[in-house]
C-alpha cells in the first residue's frame, strides 16, 4: 500500500500512545521527562505530514516553533529536576509525594 | 508498482515505533542511559519520516537540535544524579497494567478514528519542496513577530536554567 495521510497519523498516534505510556508506568523523572519528549515529537510528526499533504508550509513553521520551545522546555525541566535532586536525594516520583519542600 | 520511497516509509515507521518502545518499556533494561540511547535512535528514524515527507530543513534541524543538544542535556542530567536506584526499584504491577490498558484504550480510539474518517479531497497543485529558501521566507515573512518573541523565550529559559542551577537557591 502507498503510505497516504492516514499511514502517517496512525504512526503518531502510536508514538503518542508510547509517550503516554511512559509517563504512565516509568517512575524516574528523568525518563517521564524524555516520555514528554516523545509525544512532542509525535504531534511533530502529525503536524509535517498535514503539512506534506495539504501542500501548505506553514506546518512546517510551526513545528519548527515547537522544536524551539522544547529546546527551552528542557533546559528549564531539567533544572528543575537538578534543584530538586539537589533538596530531596531523589528522582523518583514515589518518593516526592509531600507539596512542602 | 510499489516505489522504494514507500517502501522506505514502512521501514522509518517501523523502526520509530520500536525504538520509541525500547524507550520507555525496555523489558531488558530500566536503565535511564538506555532509555536516552533509544530515544536518541527513535528521533533519527523520525527525521526519516521527515525526510520522506520533503521537510529536509526541519529533518536537519531534528538531528540537530533533538539528538544533538537537548539528548547531549538529558545524558549530562542523568550523569550528575545518581540514577542507578532506578534499577533496584521494583515496578508497581498494578500501575503499570493500568497504564498499558488505558494506553491501548487510547490508542485504539485514535487509530479507529483515523482510519474511519473521511479522507477530504486531495489538494491539487505540485508537491511542497520543503527547501530551507521556502521555509525562511515564509518565516521571516508572516511568522516574523513569533521568531523574535521565540528570541526572548530562549533567553528566558537559558537566564531561568542557570538561576535554577546555583547553588545557594534562596
Amino acid at each position: 500500500m502507498i503510505p497516504g495521510l492516514s499511514h502517517y497519523l496512525i504512526v503518531s498516534a502510536l508514538l503518542f500512545s508510547l509517550g503516554l505510556l511512559g509517563v504512565l508506568a516509568r517512575r524516574n523523572l528523568v525518563v517521564i521527562y524524555m516520555s514528554l519528549e516523545l509525544m512532542l515529537n509525535a504531534a511533530n510528526l502529525a503536524l509535517v505530514s498535514f503539512s506534506h499533504f495539504n501542500k501548505n508550509l506553514n506546518g512546517q513553521v510551526i513545528v519548527f516553533f515547537i522544536i524551539a520551545v522544547a529546546a527551552a522546555e528542557v533546559a528549564v525541566g531539567l533544572a528543575l529536576i537538578v534543584a530538586l535532586f539537589r533538596k530531596r536525594q531523589t528522582a523518583h516520583v514515589e518518593d516526592l509525594v509531600s507539596l512542602k519542600l | 508498482m510499489p516505489q522504494l520511497s514507500d517502501l522506505l516509509f514502512y521501514v522509518f515507521a517501523g523502526l520509530t515505533l520500536l525504538f520509541g518502545f525500547l524507550c520507555v518499556a525496555n523489558p531488558l533494561s530500566r536503565n535511564p542511559v538506555t532509555s536516552a540511547m533509544f530515544l536518541v535512535l527513535t528521533i533519527l528514524s523520525m527525521a526519516g519520516l521527515f525526510v520522506l515527507l520533503n521537510a529536509f530543513f526541519l529533518a536537519a534541524v531534528q538531528i540537530l537540535v533533538y539528538a544533538g543538544a537537548v539528548m547531549v542535556l538529558f545524558l549530562f542530567v542523568i550523569m550528575l544524579l545518581d540514577m542507578k536506584e532506578e534499577e533496584r526499584r521494583r515496578l508497581n504491577k498494578a500501575v503499570v497494567g493500568l497504564g498499558s490498558l488505558a494506553v491501548l484504550v487510547l490508542a485504539g480510539i485514535l487509530v479507529r478514528a483515523i482510519v474511519s474518517g473521511s479522507k477530504g479531497a486531495a489538494v491539487e497543485g505540485a508537491p511542497l519542496e520543503g527547501s530551507t529558501r521556502a521555509l525562511g521566507r515564509i518565516l521571516f515573512e508572516s511568522y516574523l513577530l513569533p521568531f523574535e518573541i521565540l528570541s526572548i523565550l530562549l533567553l528566558v529559559a537559558m537566564v531561568g536554567a542557570i538561576l535554577l542551577s546555583k547553588r545557594d537557591l534562596k
